[in-house]
């Protein structure tokens, strides 16, 4: 690749990195909007979420006298870390350098870190809601992890390869294929992203109720522009895991050169497909009730199978054929 | 890739045989007897479905009727006749948790890959588009006999045997593009005659033990004793 065309690349890379972080809010607000609707409510307008962000960033900042220094840094490194794994998720456009970089193990590890120093955090005033909210955020993520690796191992192995990048355009080469193995890995993310993005059946993000709450307990003394970066990284990683959804199973649209045109239409049609994703995640915080967390396992569980079944899918229906 | 250059047609059988194969790890973890009995339907629905695509896909006529014949028997009369019997059983809200819900769908597991590794010689002939899917009935067999075994409630283990009749079907229909025509009946017949004894038999077990709970029917007594007060369970011990 020539400079010229390198240096492009990761503009258009920077300029996708920070793309996700403001479109982050946008799917969020749009995510209650529908779910307002569906409860026969007007709701928040649909740009709330980014006036919300803004007034935790000029409020003041009030730090517990128990913190360490770590109860400081955290917001930061969390922040930095979601958004670093959320820019190797190919949003608009095919074919940057940022993917010979990282794959997808890369991103399940900066995910993991920014959660390790979410539980950190939690852990580190003292109070008895946030060592509660760190270690059941710890108890689901162990499980969501390793369902969430098989499938991707199941994407890997029909690409031969653990960069997102190659995964998405051997499916874009191949046209339109009927994989059971794709299915499956589909619903078993789907399941991992419920669960990662403490959404409805495992986490009720509009809540504070103390015996139900994961994330937001975690959050809880936090205030100012600590907790703004706090709520923003969740907001982006939902992103993270909807685009992933959207972009890996539903490649078609992705820009495949650098030209204004290409570009545009990447961008329109991840936007449709998000706006579709955000609705049917809508309907089904909608339908379903939130579920003991004791029956959390089990319905990881489940994950692990789809994610299991995939993979077995993939070797007894695929490779033979 | 070779799955990218089937026809559509052929990619969608070994999809509905994947869904199957998904059915029956369902069918095995279920603790209500109706979700079962439902995933039981559905999985009746897809065998049906799936013969119905090989028809198509491979132009063999006498399948469209097996496929309307499975559809009509395994996906609505027979969960029909159980749906009727657990009504009258009383035993609509009956749940039976498994003691090892993630052992068994492990054991599962451990099967599929069991039934890939034992016929990975018969795919290696390179028989027809459906191949792949012998070793998907074999563990859809396997599954059932494994609900069977782990199961303690009467009309659960039925459905594992149901479900195995479906594996074996599918076989057949993968295998060999359907088994005569005389047979299929046969076998329909067979199945639905089994139904109806079944029937028969859980009024019976309920009538002498109060419970469709088999476990119970290693008891030679009325009185739950505990082991040892009983002067039979020795012996109890012993047939085990």
């Amino acid at each position: 690749m020539p400079d010229g065309l390198m240096l492009s690349a990761w503009l258009i890379a920077l300029l996708q990195a920070l793309l996700y972080v403001a479109l982050a809010p946008l799917l969020i607000g749009w995510v209650r909007k529908v779910k307002a609707r569906l409860q026969n409510r007007r709701g928040a307008p649909l740009l709330q979420p980014y006036a919300d962000l803004r007034k935790l960033l000029i409020k003041e900042t009030r730090v517990p006298h128990t913190a360490s220094p770590l109860f400081r840094m955290a917001p930061y490194i969390v922040f930095v870390a979601t958004w670093l794994a959320a820019a190797t998720v190919p949003l608009v456009a095919l074919d940057l350098p940022i993917a010979r970089i990282a794959d997808i193990i890369v991103l399940v590890g900066l995910l993991a870190l920014a959660r390790f120093f979410l539980a950190l955090a939690g852990m580190d005033v003292g109070t008895a809601f946030g060592g509660m909210g760190a270690s059941r955020e710890m108890l689901i993520s162990s499980l969501a992890e390793p369902a969430m690796l098989m499938a991707v191992f199941t994407l890997a192995m029909t690409a031969h390869s653990t960069s997102l990048e190659s995964v998405m355009s051997h499916h874009l080469a191949d046209g339109f294929v009927l994989r059971p193995s794709y299915l499956f890995a589909l619903g078993a993310l789907l399941l991992v992203a419920l669960a990662e993005c403490g959404r409805i059946p495992v986490d009720n993000p509009a809540t504070h109720l103390e015996l139900t709450m994961i994330h937001e307990a975690m959050l809880l003394e936090y205030s100012g522009r600590h907790l703004a970066l706090m709520e923003w990284a969740a907001q982006v990683k939902l992103l993270l895991y909807g685009v992933l959804i959207a972009n890996v199973f539903f490649p078609w649209g992705v820009g495949r050169e650098f030209t204004p045109l290409a570009l545009g239409l990447g961008l329109l049609a991840v936007l449709a497909k998000l706006a579709l994703l955000g609705a049917a995640l809508a309907i089904a915080e909608h339908v379903v009730a939130k579920m003991r967390l004791f029956r959390a396992p089990a319905f990881l569980n489940l994950a692990l199978l789809l994610a299991l079944l995939g993979l077995l899918s993939h070797v007894i229906l695929e490779i033979g054929a | 890739m070779t799955l990218a250059l089937l026809p559509l047609l052929q990619q969608f059988v070994l999809l509905l045989a994947a869904l199957v194969l998904f059915l029956s790890f369902v069918l095995l973890a279920q603790a209500r007897l109706i979700s079962a009995i439902h995933s039981f339907a559905w999985q009746g629905a897809l065998v049906a479905a799936v013969t119905l695509t090989v028809a198509v896909a491979g132009e063999t006529h006498h399948l469209y009727f097996s496929a309307i014949l499975t559809l009509a028997l395994k996906a609505l009369l027979i969960p029909w006749m159980l749906h009727r019997l657990t009504r009258r059983l009383g035993l609509e809200r009956h749940t039976e948790d498994l003691h090892w819900p993630t052992l068994a769908i492990m054991a599962a597991v451990v099967l599929v890959i069991f039934s890939y590794w034992l016929v990975t010689p018969m795919v290696a002939q390179g028989l027809a588009f459906t191949r792949n899917i012998i070793a998907v009935s074999l563990a859809v067999v396997l599954i059932g006999l494994l609900m069977m075994v782990v199961r303690q409630q009467a009309v659960a283990q039925v459905l594992g045997f149901m479900s195995m009749e479906n594996g074996l079907f599918l076989a057949a229909v993968s295998a060999t593009a359907g088994m005569p025509l005389v047979v299929e009946l046969g076998v329909a017949f067979d199945v639905l005659v089994a139904m109806v004894l079944f029937g028969v038999f859980f009024f019976q077990i309920r009538e002498s033990i109060d419970s469709l709970d088999v476990d119970r029917l290693n008891r030679l007594t009325e009185t739950a004793d505990p082991v040892g007060a009983n002067p039979f369970a020795t012996t109890d011990e012993v047939s085990q």
